[in-house]
C-alpha cells in the first residue's frame, strides 16, 4: 500500500548553481557532494601575492609539476564532503570504541602472551609519530594544493591521521602506560631500526611539490607500510594469540581500504590526463619506493623476524602492480602516435 | 577518550598532551627551520611552544562523534525545509536579498578561512596550536558547505545567488570581503592568526556572523538559523583559539607587543570597514529588524570589546585608535552604504529599494542624531522619483579606496556633509583612500596594497568584459558588458525590488501555499 501525501508543488526556476550547470547542463539536479565541491576554490583576481611565497598567487596551479586542464576532474569516489565524512568516521569510531571497551572490560590485555604485547608496543607505538607526519603532510596538501576536489580530501585525510595517531597512543596506554609512549618516542628518535624511516618522513617535510608529497606519503610510504604492519604483522600477532591487539587496529585496516579508493582514483585521473603526468608520477613513485623499501626493511625485520624481508618484497611487488594498473608508468616510445 | 592504563592514572590535561603534542618531535635529518620556514619571518619571538595552553581538548574520535550528530540534525532540517517550501515562510521576499549578500560575500570567506587555517595548521612550530588550527580548518569547510546546502534551496527559486563563486572573484562590492581575506592569508602566519583568529573571530564575530543568523531567526528563515545554531559551538571553539593566540604571543616576549598591537590596529579597522555591508543589511535589508547597527555596535563593540581591551591592558595592549573614528561614524555608515547600493542597483546582484515611511520612522527613532537631518530628505526624494517612474540609477563608476576597496562614500568623521578623501603618492603613482586609517595601512605596506585588484580600475582598463567583445564598436555598452562578465543577469538579478521577478514569484507562490485561488 502507498499513501499519497500532497504538498504544494512549485516549479523551481533552476536546478543548481550556475557554475555546476555549466559543467553538466541546466536541467540536471546536482548532488550535495557536487555543490559542496565544484569550483569552490577561488582561481582569479587574487589581490596580493603571499609574503611567504611571493613567486605564487594565493592558490596557484604552478605549485606542482602535475598539469590538469580541469582540477575538478578529480572526484572522490566516497563522495566525501564534511557531512558525509564525519558521519562515516563517527560510525567507525563507534566500532573502535566498542572494541576498546570489549578488550578493557574483559581484561583481554592481561591474557596476552608477554612476548606478543612487547612486540606490539615495539612495532606499533613509534608509528604514532609517523602518523603525525602523515597529518602534517596532508595538511600541506590541503593548504597549497589546487582545487577543492583534492584539497578537501587531503584535509579529511590529515584529520584521519591525527585520529590514527591518537588510537595508537591509546593502544600504548591500554597495553602498558604513559612510559611506553616515552620509550617508543626514544626508539623513533634514536633506535637504529627506525632511523631510515624517520629520515624518509623528515625529508618529505621539506618537499615543495604537493603532488609529489601525495605520492611520497600517501601512495608509496602508506602503500607499503599499511600492508606490512596492519596486515602481515597483524596476522603474525594473531597467530601468537594477540587477537585483542588485532581488534584495536581494525580502524586502520578499514580506513586504509576505504582511503585507497580515493587515492587510486586520484592517481588514475592524474596519470590518464597526459603522458607527461604519467611519466612524472612514475618517476616520483620509483624514487620514493626505492627509499621506502630501504626505510621499511629494518621495521619489517622487527615486526617479522623470520620472514620480514620476503614479506616486504612481496608487498612491494603488489604495490608496483597496483601502480601499473593505475597507469602510473612512463609512456612506451613505440606507442606514440604521429 | 576514556582510557584505562595499567600504570598511574592520567589527568585530562596530561592525556590530551599525549594525544597531541606528544606526537611531535624535533627533526634532525632536516633542520626545524626548513621544516617550518615561515614562523620566524614576522619578527615574532617564541621561546617555548610548550607554554601554549590548549584552548579546548577534543580528540578526533570525540570530534567525529559530536560533529556528525550536529550534521545529522542540521541536514534533517534542511531536507524538511526544502520539502515544505520553507522559503515561503520568510517575512517578505526582500529578506532573501540578505541571503544573496551572505552567499556571495560571506560564505566564500569561510572557504578562505578553511585554507588559511590549513596553512597555519601546517606552519606553526608548536604541535598544540597546529592541532587547534587544523580543527578550525576542517570546521570552516563545514561552514561553507552547510551554508551552500542551506541556501541551495533558495537558489532554486530566487535570483542573485546562482553564480556566487564566480561573482565573489569579480563583482565590485565583493572585492571588499575578498580583499580582506586575501590580505589576511597573504600575510605571515602569526598575522593571519591575529587577523582572523582574534580580530575577526573573537572581536567582530558578533557583528558579522551573528547579525545574519539573528536576521534569519527574526525573518522566519528556519534553514539559515538552524545552520547558525549548529555552528555556534564551533564558533565558541574558534573564539577561544583567537584569544589564546593573543595571550600566548604577548606572554612569550615583550618585543611581540608592538607587532601585535600594530596588527590589532590594522585588522580592527579592516574589519570595521568590511562591516559596513553588515550595517546596511541590518538597517535596510531585514523586513523585521533585529536591532539597529548602532545598537549592535554599542553592545558588541563599545561594551563587549571595550571590556576585552581592558582585560588585555595588563599585557600593554591598548584600544586601537581607529575606534574613535568608528564611533563617530556609527550613526552614518549604514545609510551611506545603502544610498550607494540604491544608486548602483543596476550593478548589484541583489535588489534595492527605499524604505517605507514606517521604516523611515524606525530609522529616525534609532538614529535621532543623523537620519532625519542627513538621509531622510534624500531617501524621500528618491522614493517619490521612483513612484513617478524616474528610478535613479547612477552610471558613473565611483572612485575606490585603495585599501578597503569601498567606494569613497564615507564622510569626514566630524562633518557628515563632506566626503572624506585622502591621497598619497608612492613611486610616482597617486593612491586614494576613504580615511586616515586606510591611508596609514597603505603607507605601512605600500608594496602590498599597490597590488590591489580594484574593480573600477580594472573596468576602465578593459579587463572586465567578456572575451571576444569589441570595446571600439560604435554600439558597445561598457556597463552591459561588465554585467555579462560578472554573470549578473540583467533584469533578473539586479535593479529595484519593486517589480522584480523575485517579488512577483514570492507573492504568487505564497498565495498558492496559503489560499485556494
Amino acid at each position: 500500500m502507498q499513501i499519497d501525501l500532497r504538498t504544494v508543488a512549485i516549479r523551481p526556476k533552476r536546478q543548481t548553481f550556475s557554475h555546476i550547470a555549466r559543467r553538466q547542463g541546466q536541467d540536471k539536479a546536482a548532488s550535495r557532494y557536487q555543490e559542496a565541491t565544484l569550483d569552490l576554490q577561488p582561481t582569479a583576481n587574487f589581490h596580493y601575492r603571499p609574503y611567504w611565497a611571493p613567486q605564487f598567487e594565493i592558490f596557484d596551479s604552478r605549485r606542482t609539476q602535475i598539469v590538469m586542464k580541469d582540477w575538478y576532474s578529480f572526484k572522490d569516489p566516497r563522495q566525501f564532503y564534511y557531512g558525509t565524512y564525519t558521519m562515516a568516521r563517527a560510525r567507525q569510531q563507534d566500532a573502535a570504541e566498542s572494541a576498546f571497551e570489549f578488550v578493557e572490560d574483559r581484561g583481554l590485555i592481561a591474557l596476552l602472551p608477554e612476548s606478543c604485547r612487547e612486540q606490539a608496543l615495539q612495532v606499533l607505538l613509534p608509528l604514532r609519530h609517523l602518523e603525525w607526519g602523515g597529518n602534517m603532510n596532508n595538511t600541506y596538501i590541503c593548504a597549497y594544493g589546487y582545487g577543492t576536489a583534492i584539497t578537501q580530501a587531503a584535509m579529511f585525510h590529515a584529520m584521519d591521521r591525527l585520529g590514527i595517531a591518537q588510537y595508537l597512543t591509546r593502544i600504548g596506554l591500554t597495553l602498558s602506560g604513559p612510559e611506553a609512549l616515552d620509550t617508543a618516542k626514544t626508539a623513533w628518535l634514536e633506535q637504529a631500526e627506525w632511523q631510515e624511516l624517520r629520515r624518509y618522513v623528515e625529508d618529505t617535510f621539506v618537499l615543495d611539490d604537493w603532488f609529489e608529497l601525495l605520492i611520497a606519503q600517501n601512495a608509496v610510504l602508506d602503500g607499503l607500510l599499511y600492508p606490512l604492519v596492519y596486515e602481515a604483522f597483524d596476522d603474525a600477532i594473531n597467530l601468537q594469540g594477540g587477537t585483542a591487539i588485532s581488534m584495536l587496529t581494525q580502524f586502520m585496516r578499514d580506513w586504509k581500504t576505504e582511503t585507497n579508493k580515493w587515492l587510486d582514483a586520484t592517481l588514475k585521473t592524474a596519470a590518464a590526463e597526459s603522458p607527461d603526468n604519467a611519466a612524472q608520477l612514475a618517476q616520483w613513485v620509483a624514487h620514493w619506493q626505492q627509499r621506502a623499501q630501504v626505510a621499511l626493511a629494518p621495521v619489517a625485520q622487527l615486526a617479522l623476524p623470520e620472514t620480514g624481508a620476503a614479506v616486504l618484497e612481496e608487498i612491494a611487488q603488489e604495490f608496483s602492480a597496483r601502480m601499473q594498473k593505475l597507469g602510473v608508468r612512463a609512456a612506451q616510445t613505440e606507442g606514440v602516435a604521429a | 577518550m576514556d582510557m584505562k592504563t595499567s600504570g598511574r592514572k592520567l589527568g585530562l590535561k596530561e592525556k590530551y598532551a599525549h594525544m597531541t603534542r606528544g606526537l611531535g618531535w624535533e627533526t634532525t635529518y632536516q633542520p626545524m627551520d626548513k621544516v617550518f620556514p615561515y614562523d620566524k619571518m614576522e619578527g615574532i619571538k617564541i621561546h617555548d611552544w610548550e607554554k601554549w595552553e590548549d584552548p579546548f581538548r577534543l580528540t578526533m574520535d570525540a570530534y567525529w562523534k559530536y560533529q556528525s550528530e550536529k550534521e545529522r540534525k542540521l541536514y534533517a532540517i534542511i531536507d524538511a525545509f526544502a520539502q515544505n517550501n520553507g522559503h515561503l515562510n520568510v517575512t517578505d521576499a526582500r529578506y532573501i536579498n540578505a541571503l544573496k549578500l551572505f552567499i556571495t560575500g560571506v560564505s566564500p570567506l569561510e572557504y578562505m578561512a578553511h585554507r588559511g587555517f590549513a596553512h597555519t595548521g601546517r606552519q606553526l612550530r608548536g604541535v598544540g596550536p597546529r592541532v587547534a588550527c587544523q580543527m578550525q580548518a576542517i570546521d570552516e569547510i563545514r561552514h561553507v558547505q552547510t551554508q551552500i546546502h542551506t541556501i541551495s534551496n533558495y537558489n532554486k527559486f530566487y535570483n542573485g545567488m546562482h553564480d556566487f563563486r564566480h561573482m565573489h572573484d569579480r563583482v565590485w562590492y565583493l572585492s571588499v570581503p575578498k580583499s580582506f581575506f586575501d590580505d589576511a592569508i597573504s600575510a605571515g602566519p602569526f598575522e593571519f592568526m591575529v587577523a582572523i583568529g582574534f580580530s575577526f573571530e573573537y572581536v567582530l564575530t558578533n557583528l558579522l556572523f551573528v547579525p545574519f543568523m539573528s536576521g534569519a531567526a527574526f525573518n522566519g528563515d528556519m534553514g539559515t538559523v538552524t545552520f547558525g545554531f549548529s555552528a555556534q559551538s564551533d564558533e565558541a571553539r574558534h573564539m577561544t583559539l583567537g584569544l589564546e593566540v593573543i595571550k600566548f604571543l604577548l606572554e612569550q616576549d615583550p618585543d611581540n607587543l608592538p607587532i601585535v598591537q600594530k596588527w590589532i590596529d590594522k585588522w580592527t579597522w579592516r574589519g570595521v570597514r568590511m562591516l559596513t555591508l553588515v550595517a546596511m543589511m541590518m538597517d535596510y535589508m531585514l523586513p523585521k529588524r533585529v536591532m539597529s547597527w548602532r545598537e549592535a555596535w554599542d553592545i558588541y563593540f563599545e561594551q563587549n570589546a571595550g571590556a576585552l581591551f581592558k582585560d588585555l591592558a595588563r599585557y600593554g595592549i591598548t584600544m586601537p585608535k581607529c575606534v574613535e573614528t568608528a564611533i563617530k561614524e556609527k550613526d552614518h555608515i549604514s545609510h551611506q552604504a545603502w544610498a550607494t547600493f540604491y544608486q548602483y542597483g543596476a550593478a548589484a546582484a541583489f535588489h534595492t529599494w527605499m524604505p517605507t515611511p514606517e521604516e523611515m520612522d524606525w530609522l529616525s527613532s534609532k538614529y535621532p542624531d543623523s537620519f532625519d537631518r542627513y538621509y531622510r530628505p534624500r531617501f524621500e526624494y528618491w522614493r517619490e522619483q521612483e513612484a513617478a517612474g524616474n528610478r535613479f540609477y547612477n552610471k558613473t563608476l565611483p572612485m575606490l579606496c585603495q585599501t578597503c576597496q569601498i567606494p569613497m562614500l564615507f564622510t569626514e568623521p566630524d562633518d557628515p556633509t563632506k566626503i572624506a578623501y585622502r591621497e598619497t603618492t608612492y613611486k610616482g603613482e597617486k593612491y586614494h583612500f576613504c580615511s586616515d586609517h586606510c591611508q596609514h595601512i597603505f603607507e605601512d605596506e605600500s608594496e602590498k596594497y599597490m597590488q590591489s585588484w580594484l574593480p573600477v580600475h580594472q573596468i576602465y582598463q578593459g579587463n572586465c568584459f567578456p572575451e571576444g567583445v569589441d570595446p571600439t564598436a560604435p554600439d558597445f555598452d561598457p556597463l552591459a558588458a561588465v554585467l555579462q562578465w560578472y554573470h549578473i543577469q540583467f533584469g533578473a538579478d539586479n535593479l529595484s525590488f519593486e517589480g522584480s521577478e523575485d517579488q512577483k514569484n514570492f507573492e504568487q507562490w505564497r498565495g498558492m501555499a496559503t489560499q485556494n485561488v
